[in-house]
């Protein structure tokens, strides 16, 4: 081997061993800094009230009403799409088997939608809410994110329902169920632990996404008590409280990031467990 | 006892399935049309070219300019592509072809949560993080007085926000190439480095295009982090150290007194129709390199 070529192949090995860890290390980063900044700034009293008299000049109160509310959002779109997705999920792969192409034509759709900029989502709830004369409130964030999120749920579903073999669905035909019975009793028994991860991960997404709903959840300081109310939410209290000049308020943005960098990581390692958890009523061929 | 008897069952299951999914494919085409209606009236005063490479931003006096905004979203899209497309390649490549599967299984997760961190969390990642490197140590270094807060922040925060997407893509396709190509260049007495650069690559070679597109595409769109660390300051920039402006982050700032200027509501809805199509027209043709490829 000449010597260049010893070089090159080196220099290359390096470069990949470096940008491996690279990406390691900035997500370690990441992690350090929030957690760092953001234990710091926690107190029991953040956790539990909502936002006091002055709280937006650095006096007490809470981020409670975000997180309530960032739950009920998320927890109502993901109620919303499983609605929607999962029969639609089921639908490619138990009645369209047969067209190949229709379902890489429907799949298609859905990974156009899913590269679709949540802001863009948001703007056309927003379109929507003025259309039906809504105000911003829980409902139009709950109808805009489930939106944003269907498309993630179908394909992550869809991608576990694939999987399932032909021979269990003919097993089911012979003894006398229709496609339906078999979609809904036995697909969704098989692939029961990616149905579940597909809404977690779903629900992850929700509660994360803050340019969604910028414009159709609006913020306030109370509690969610009605659908037809606005509601605050984990990101965009974050976004707002750093935009504030006060550090004290300042220092409560870094406290939200790390309840909700919290719940999401909470909520992947809970898929992670149940993925395992669930395979025992799984068929194996 | 049942309420309904099975084939009644059968029919209720069969109609919500199908409503559902007309719902779903119809949705791009609902999106098209919503925004497409609620931009009509600046579309319909303006020239969409005018307004496309128009720099002047002034909604109180009717100037609706989008330049700034497009060239500030492109600066920082393609410097994000810069920095992120070559770590992500190395890695991919390396974890496919270099490490033990125990590796991946490390890999997977980190992946997993880099891709779940909201965009916020990255948004005060970089205020904490990045915007203090750059004033402080890039800036100086380069010979440039910077607040910080400008176009090379946005896209660092950018690339990495983008790297689970590509990264995930790029192994899929990497671990897609059969073993025996692999094999037969080396038992040729190829390098390992050799097999990777002439027959590795060249074989995920539409495949690479794609995950870049799609990131790309990704990273378009992304608004609050960006929003967060780009400075927001509607002027073309003359470098990298320049605060700048971006489509979504002018949809995302506006909101608010969007109601009271006429036609900023339209302006701002015509913004997120640009950047549907951008998102769709990448995405499909994304779509059918990923198609050549699986051909091959």
């Amino acid at each position: 081997m000449k010597l260049s070529q010893k070089i090159e192949e080196k220099f290359f090995k390096v470069m990949m061993i470096f940008s491996t860890y690279f990406i390691l290390l900035i997500l370690a980063l990441i992690i350090y800094t929030i957690f760092e900044k953001g234990i710091k700034a926690m107190s029991w009293e953040i956790l539990t009230q909502v936002p006091q008299g002055g709280y937006y000049y650095g006096k007490g109160g809470g981020i409670l009403n975000a997180i309530l509310g960032s739950l009920s959002l998320a927890f109502g779109a993901t109620i919303l799409a499983f609605i929607i997705g999962l029969p639609v999920a089921l639908y490619i792969n138990v009645f369209l088997i047969r067209h190949k192409k229709l379902v890489n034509l429907i799949r298609f759709i859905l990974d156009l939608i899913w590269g679709i900029p949540s802001i863009v989502y948001g703007a056309f709830g927003f379109t929507l809410m003025i259309f039906f004369g809504l105000q911003t409130s829980l409902l139009a964030g709950i109808l805009t994110v489930t939106l944003f999120i269907l498309p993630i749920m179908i394909r992550s579903m869809d991608e576990i329902l694939r999987t399932v073999p032909i021979g269990l669905q003919e097993a089911s035909y012979s003894l006398g169920s229709n496609k339906s019975e078999t979609a809904f009793r036995i697909f969704t028994r098989q692939s029961f632990s990616g149905i579940i991860t597909a809404v977690l991960l779903s629900f992850g997404r929700a509660i994360g996404d803050a340019a969604s709903v910028l414009f159709t959840a609006g913020y306030t300081d109370n509690l969610p008590n009605s659908f037809l109310e606005p509601v605050a939410t984990l990101p965009l209290s974050i976004f707002f409280q750093l935009s504030s000049p006060v550090p004290e308020v300042q220092d409560r943005a870094y406290a939200s990031a790390l309840v909700l960098t919290l719940i999401i990581l909470l909520v992947s390692l809970f898929s992670r467990g149940i993925g395992k958890r669930y395979h025992k009523t799984k068929i194996n061929f | 006892m049942h309420l309904l008897n099975r084939q009644q069952r059968h029919v209720v299951n069969y109609s919500w399935m199908i409503i559902s999914l007309l719902l779903v494919a119809l949705l791009p085409f609902f999106l098209f049309l919503g925004l497409y209606l609620k931009s009509f009236l600046l579309i319909h005063d303006y020239s969409i070219i005018d307004l496309i490479f128009s720099k002047e931003w002034r909604p109180s006096s009717g100037k609706f300019g989008f330049y700034p905004f497009i060239v500030g979203s492109i600066w920082v899209t393609v410097l994000a592509m810069l920095i992120s497309a070559p770590i992500c390649l190395l890695t991919a490549i390396y974890v496919t072809q270099y490490t033990q599967k125990r590796f991946l299984r490390i890999m997977h997760p980190a992946i997993d949560i880099l891709a779940g961190i909201p965009s916020v969390v990255y948004g005060l990642w970089g205020i904490l993080v990045i915007v203090p490197f750059i004033s402080k140590y890039l800036g100086p270094w380069c010979g440039v007085k910077t607040m910080g807060y400008s176009i090379i922040a946005a896209s660092f925060v950018l690339s990495i926000m983008i790297i689970p997407f590509i990264l995930n893509i790029l192994i899929e396709i990497f671990r897609a190439i059969p073993t025996e190509l692999k094999e037969a260049a080396l038992s040729l007495g190829a390098t390992p480095w050799q097999t990777i650069k002439h027959v590795l690559m060249r074989k995920a070679l539409p495949g690479i295009i794609a995950a870049f597109g799609f990131g790309l595409a990704r990273a378009f769109g992304e608004t609050m982090a960006v929003l967060m660390v780009v400075g927001n300051v509607v002027r073309l920039p003359k470098n990298v150290f320049d605060p700048g402006y971006t489509l979504p982050a002018l949809i995302a700032n506006n909101y608010g007194e969007m109601l009271s200027i006429p036609k900023y509501d339209s302006a701002l809805m015509f913004a997120a129709l640009l950047l549907l199509a951008v998102s769709l027209f990448f995405n499909l043709i994304m779509h059918f390199f990923i198609v050549r490829y699986n051909k091959y």
